[in-house]
């Protein structure tokens, strides 16, 4: 047989199962759910079936929802203070305290940082929920200077949330970060050092600029994974007290699956969707860059 | 000749000094974040084993292996690492499969629009997960698909897709053509060259993809709590949830147990992943 057609067939026949599949489950219910969005739906009931084309409702409804434009604020907080902040400038310290450790201690810091990364979700909610408790840990150890026991999950739910996140996440940076600081030249440390830089000149005029690439991919990527995350919170406060923790994709699950309401708890899916996309394409020209 | 110059020596001196006392601090500080983290972890390990576990950590007044012989003797316990193990394993394997098939020609061969295909693969792995599963959950129901594990991990098998022909093809990117053209001229088709060529030699990055697909889905919540309705198919995320939920105030020490036993297998399995990547981390090889 012709070289050629050996290679057209291969091409097809091995890349298509791949292809299928991610269409079928990936894109198919992607493009039907910009449809519901537009619907009013339902999970059970009348309609679920004879339900109707609304045009816009879900979405002007959405920005009129107290209760969402609260999820976005708490999104927006979360993501902020756990991830974009937390995250990433504890990641950073640790990897650059770590740089010129012995191996022993390196290897030890970075397991313990990675048991945040490695524990399920829900595990993690399941520790944090004891940590976090009025006889938890937290409270026994502030016992010890005499503070009194706060109900940390009660009165400080999202500060709970953040603290866990940044338990779970920092594993991810760390690593970034690491293997970015590797690749800064010892010269150019050096140079600056003897130029008369005092530590945090060095870190802002010299090792910041210099693993810029890394800060803008990692910063998208932490956004991501933090964006969609349900377990974690869902698990330990269920997104309370009141509405304190309620998140975007906790409020979508809530709208969508306790309140039936599928059409809105759609739309609200796009509107995640659009801005995973919208981050996603800048992470595609940011990985581009630094190709 | 720098060195010879005096005043730069006692500088280049005390700037190795100055970085010495800083390591002191740097070595305090590590060790203090060192406990940060396991201190939590600490608590889980310690109350799996006693027989009255409260919520802060204490070392055991009453150590017992009860809880783990209640968490193992338990059927429904059972079955639920067993669902958890059927997902994971029949995905990994799936996404093993497909992604070298389909990393092959990725790899090999002049296809046009192949940047384009790479880059969509690429957008994909970012997209939130969470923002298609209500859709995802309709889709199914309409398809009447719910509530089956083998519908679930077809669904997984999807999402990780992306990533792992991203990483599957710079494993393939690296194993040198004329090995296989050598085969070729004995006559050897297509898959036998993978077969017998390939699959030996990207066997670390094969291992690589498995063992993140796999864990990815051992620990995953969202997808089977949305996808999987009754008890007898839950996996252990699912199982622990409701458990944790249900008798959360009850018997702490049970579900400490649980948990250690539901997460000791991805902790293991990810430090034998480390010692298949060569160059550390880098996002598993998909960012080089």
């Amino acid at each position: 047989m012709d070289k050629k057609i050996i290679q057209n067939i291969n091409i097809i026949g091995f890349l298509s199962p791949a292809l299928i599949l991610i269409v079928l489950f990936y894109f198919a219910p992607s493009i039907m759910a910009l449809v519901y969005s537009f619907t009013d739906k339902t999970l059970i009931g009348v309609k679920s079936q004879n339900f109707g084309f609304v045009g816009l409702s879900n979405y002007t409804k959405m920005f009129s929802d107290p209760r969402y434009i609260k999820s976005l604020i708490n999104t927006a907080v979360f993501l902020l203070f756990s991830a974009v902040l937390g995250q990433q400038i504890l990641g950073f310290t640790i990897a650059r305290f770590m740089e010129k450790q012995g191996k022993t201690l390196q290897r030890l810091v970075g397991t313990s940082v990675l048991l945040g990364w490695v524990t399920p979700e829900v595990v993690v909610a399941f520790v944090f929920f004891a940590f976090f408790n009025t006889t938890g840990s937290l409270n026994n150890l502030l016992g010890v200077f005499g503070i009194k026991p706060i109900a940390w999950l009660f009165d400080y739910g999202m500060l709970a949330v953040i603290l866990a996140n940044i338990w779970r996440g920092t594993a991810f940076s760390m690593l970034m970060y690491q293997s970015a600081l590797a690749n800064v030249p010892d010269d150019s440390i050096e140079a600056a050092w003897l130029d008369g830089a005092n530590s945090w000149q060095l870190l802002f005029k010299i090792i910041l600029p210099i693993i810029k690439g890394t800060i803008v991919t990692n910063t998208i990527l932490v956004t991501l994974q933090t964006i969609g995350l349900f377990g974690l919170i869902f698990a330990l406060t269920g997104g309370g007290p009141g509405y304190d923790t309620t998140t975007v994709p906790i409020y979508m699950y809530q709208k969508s699956f306790i309140s039936y309401q599928l059409g809105y708890g759609t739309a609200m899916a796009i509107v995640l969707l659009i801005f995973g996309i919208l981050l996603s394409a800048l992470y595609m020209k940011s990985f581009k860059h630094e190709m | 000749m720098g060195q010879s110059i005096p005043e730069i020596t006692t500088k280049r001196r005390s700037f190795y000094i100055k970085r010495l006392l800083r390591n002191k601090g740097a070595n305090v500080s590590l060790i203090f974040v060192m406990v940060l983290f396991i201190w939590p972890m600490l608590w889980l390990v310690f109350a799996s084993f006693d027989a009255n576990a409260p919520l802060r950590v204490r070392i055991p007044e009453k150590f017992t292996l009860d809880n783990y012989r209640e968490v193992l003797t338990n059927g429904s316990n059972y079955r639920s690492f067993l669902n958890s193990f059927i997902l994971s394993f029949s995905q990994a394997t799936l996404v093993v499969i497909l992604s070298i098939l389909a990393s092959y020609p990725l790899s090999r061969y002049n296809i046009k629009g192949k940047g384009t295909l790479m880059y969509s693969l690429l957008f994909l792995t970012g997209l939130p997960i969470t923002a298609i599963m209500v859709p995802v959950y309709m889709v199914f129901f309409e398809l009447k698909i719910i509530n089956s594990l083998i519908s679930t991990t077809l669904f997984l098998v999807s999402t990780a897709l992306p990533y792992s022909i991203w990483m599957m093809k710079n494993f393939l990117d690296d194993v040198p053509i004329t090995l296989e053209e050598a085969a070729w001229i004995d006559g050897a088709s297509t898959l036998q060259t993978i077969r017998h060529i390939i699959l030996p030699a990207i066997l670390p990055g094969l291992l690589v993809v498995f063992i993140f697909t796999f864990s990815g889905s051992w620990g995953n919540f969202f997808v089977p709590f949305i996808l999987i309705s009754s008890v007898e198919k839950m996996p252990a995320s699912v199982a622990i949830y409701q458990f944790f939920g249900a008798y959360g105030t009850v018997q702490f020490g049970q579900l400490a147990a649980f948990s250690l036993l539901y997460t000791l297998p991805i902790a293991g399995l990810y430090i034998l992943s480390q010692r298949f990547m060569s160059n550390g981390f880098s996002l598993g090889g998909s960012i080089k």
